[in-house]
């Protein structure tokens, strides 16, 4: 948590002082959900993520050097320079993609959760989407098409209560998207997206089920994004300041410290130390992304077309 | 001393969004309809409207005037909404919708492609769809990559997989003069109009729109700079690419006439056949990529048609063929830039 933290506080900073990196999404505020989730996943476990992908990124292990090289558009990022932050992703991590097409990595996942029990493989695969996707019809029939073939497959929803500026009491048409569960046949619960644990406690029981060969659940988060929709969308156009600085009451880092304070494992010294390595981590990855070429112009053509030769899987 | 006549000038934004407020003025059932278009959906009671206003603010201000039953926020439900515009355009509205960027017509091409555009054919001519679709497009293309840099699946240009298919009219305004005109052009034609707004025209596109409704008539191409030695052609924000070769040009003594296409289809091919057959050579520049393109369908049918007349074999400067990547300096290389006009115009004179 506080790694994507310091990430995108770092990210952010760039941007306002100039540094070109196209348009992001930031995950500030909704750390708790890719750590909860990812931290009750094996590595071989698969994640289709979002446009707001760079936590579920830093959560499944990509490093941030290459990440943050992927913003500055250099051949040493992860995608070669090519992605960018709406594509930003390492497959060698079981990522199946950031995407910013509301909806679309959800049926990625229900492939991939499709793949893993024809392959037999005891994989799980995780769908992240926001509240926003809810209204996408792909998520919808994935949700169909994963529990009628009892696929291993967690759909998360981070509710993080706005698609751009159109808040979730208007474009929901229940209170909750866990309530949808219920359509299709599948467990859905609620939980509290600032706190750690909980999420993963629920993504451990959804985890079970899903490797029992039980089927789908979805699993919804409630979050906030502190920032705006990418960085130039104006907050207080939409939302009170109130509500702004309650979301920030809960923040989820404050709360693990608060956690820890009270009866540990990890010391505040420990803490201040995982913050202080983070930090170096994020100034050697500003580092690396600067030091990096831009790409060759031949670039453009390659990796086009998949070349020919045999299946590598 | 005479007072110095003011001519109003506008943006590209604040035009469209004047021929949208003006059309709704003129008939109340033009509805607007789409992601964002105002923002803030359902917070007027916390003293929030407005918020938005879609990726040009070209819908900025309209709830306020026409309220949430005509300026309608939707759930991101692009196939939903597409098609319920579909079906209320066959019921008495004349439905505006916003597809936020052209790239997310995958996400709603069956209700463009095979129902939109095919229902007055399918059903003998006994329906009208008075719809249009309002979608931004494109990339900026130089090495300025903040606003642009918006990669593979923000970015794309993707006019031909629409103008390909019969029955739905395609335009693609290049200044704020012909934006307001071909959009309420596209309000009042009777059947499915695709309009591609260009999100980087920038000041290019500013200059004088008359405040009074017109029309810039769909299938009609314009002729914008006059010239005799080779015919540019182009739509969107490639028209200016191809002012700004004309320019370098003429201080070589190469005079080139340049037609702004405005609209796709139907093509105003008779406009570009009449230019060819005086300049005896043409560029076609498209910022799509460059199979199945505009650029080679223009090519081929003044090839067809026009054959004699030419002096120098067709030259197409499109768009990489490859996906839109992030990197700034991949993004500058894949669009279409003036030098590579510049140089194809050069090889023609030989």
């Amino acid at each position: 948590m506080s790694l994507i933290r310091q990430f995108e506080e770092r990210l952010k900073w760039l941007v306002e002082t100039g540094t070109p990196v196209g348009p992001v999404h930031f995950y500030i505020g909704q750390e708790a959900v890719a750590v909860g989730v990812c931290a009750a996943l094996e590595d071989s476990d698969w994640v289709a993520s979002t446009h707001r992908g760079h936590g579920h990124c830093i959560a499944k292990g990509v490093a941030v050097a290459p990440m943050m090289a992927e913003l500055f558009g250099k051949v040493t990022g992860t995608n070669r320079g090519k992605g960018g932050s709406m594509h930003i992703t390492d497959i060698s991590k079981n990522i199946l993609g950031v995407n910013p097409i509301n909806g679309a990595g959800v049926a990625h996942a229900v492939g991939a959760g499709l793949s893993a029990k024809v392959r037999k493989t005891k994989q799980v695969a995780v769908a992240f989407f926001g509240e926003g996707s809810a209204g996408v019809g792909t998520v919808h029939e994935c949700m169909n098409m994963a529990a009628i073939w009892k696929l291993p497959v967690l759909f998360v929803c981070e509710n993080n209560r706005y698609a751009q500026t159109t808040p979730i009491e208007y474009a929901c048409s229940v209170p909750n998207v866990a309530d949808r569960a219920a359509a299709y046949g599948m467990p859905g619960v609620i939980v509290d997206g600032q706190d750690v644990f909980a999420v993963w406690r629920a993504t451990e029981t959804a985890v079970q089920r899903a490797r029992a060969g039980a089927g789908p659940s979805l699993i919804e988060c409630k979050t906030y994004r502190y920032l705006g929709h990418h960085q130039s969308d104006d907050t207080t156009r939409y939302r009170l300041p109130e509500e702004e600085q309650a979301a920030r009451d809960r923040d989820c880092l404050k709360g693990f410290r608060a956690r820890m304070n009270a009866g540990g494992p990890l010391t505040m010294a420990q803490l201040d130390e995982i913050d202080e390595r983070n930090k170096r981590l994020m100034d050697e990855a500003v580092e690396f992304a600067k030091a990096g070429a831009v790409p060759e112009a031949s670039e453009l053509y390659t990796n086009v077309y998949v070349p020919d030769g045999k299946a590598s899987r | 001393m005479k007072e110095p006549t003011a001519v109003r000038e506008l943006s590209f934004g604040p035009s469209i969004n004047e021929a949208l407020r003006q059309e709704m003025r003129r008939d109340p059932n033009v509805i607007v309809m789409g992601e964002d278009i105002a923002g803030a959906a359902g917070r007027a009671h916390l003293g929030f409207i407005d918020a938005w206003g879609g990726p040009m603010r070209a819908t900025r201000g309209l709830i306020t005037e026409f309220g949430p039953e005509r300026v309608i926020d939707t759930p991101i439900s692009e196939m939903g909404f597409v098609g319920a515009a579909v079906g209320a355009a066959m019921t008495g509205l004349r439905p505006v919708v916003e597809v936020m960027f052209v790239d997310l017509i995958g996400m709603c091409y069956d209700q463009i492609a095979n129902q939109a555009a095919k229902m007055h054919y399918m059903m003998g001519g006994h329906v009208k769809l008075p719809m249009v679709i309002r979608t931004a497009y494109g990339t900026r293309g130089d090495k300025r990559a903040y606003g642009g840099g918006a990669a593979a699946q923000h970015s794309q240009t993707l006019y031909s997989v629409l103008a390909h298919i019969p029955g739905l009219k395609v335009v693609v305004p290049s200044t704020a003069y012909n934006a307001k005109g071909l959009t309420i052009a596209a309000i009042r034609d009777d059947g499915p109009v695709v309009v591609l707004e260009h999100k980087f025209l920038g000041l290019q596109a500013k200059g004088h729109v008359p405040e009074e409704p017109y029309v810039v008539p769909i299938g009609k191409a314009d002729v914008v700079r006059q010239g005799t030695h080779v015919t540019l052609c182009a739509a969107g924000r490639m028209t200016h690419l191809c002012l700004d070769a004309a320019q370098v040009l003429a201080a070589e003594q190469i005079n080139a006439e340049v037609i702004d296409l405005l609209t796709l289809n139907p093509l105003d091919e008779e406009t570009i056949l009449q230019s060819v057959r005086r300049t005896h050579r043409l560029v076609v520049v498209d910022e799509d990529t460059p199979v199945c393109s505009m650029a080679r369908d223009i090519a081929a049918r003044v090839a067809e048609k026009a054959f004699d007349d030419l002096d120098a074999p067709i030259k197409t400067v499109t768009a990489a063929d490859t996906p839109v990547p992030f990197s700034a300096v991949l993004e500058a290389l894949y669009t279409p830039r003036v030098e590579q006009i510049i140089a194809a115009v050069r090889e023609q004179m030989g």
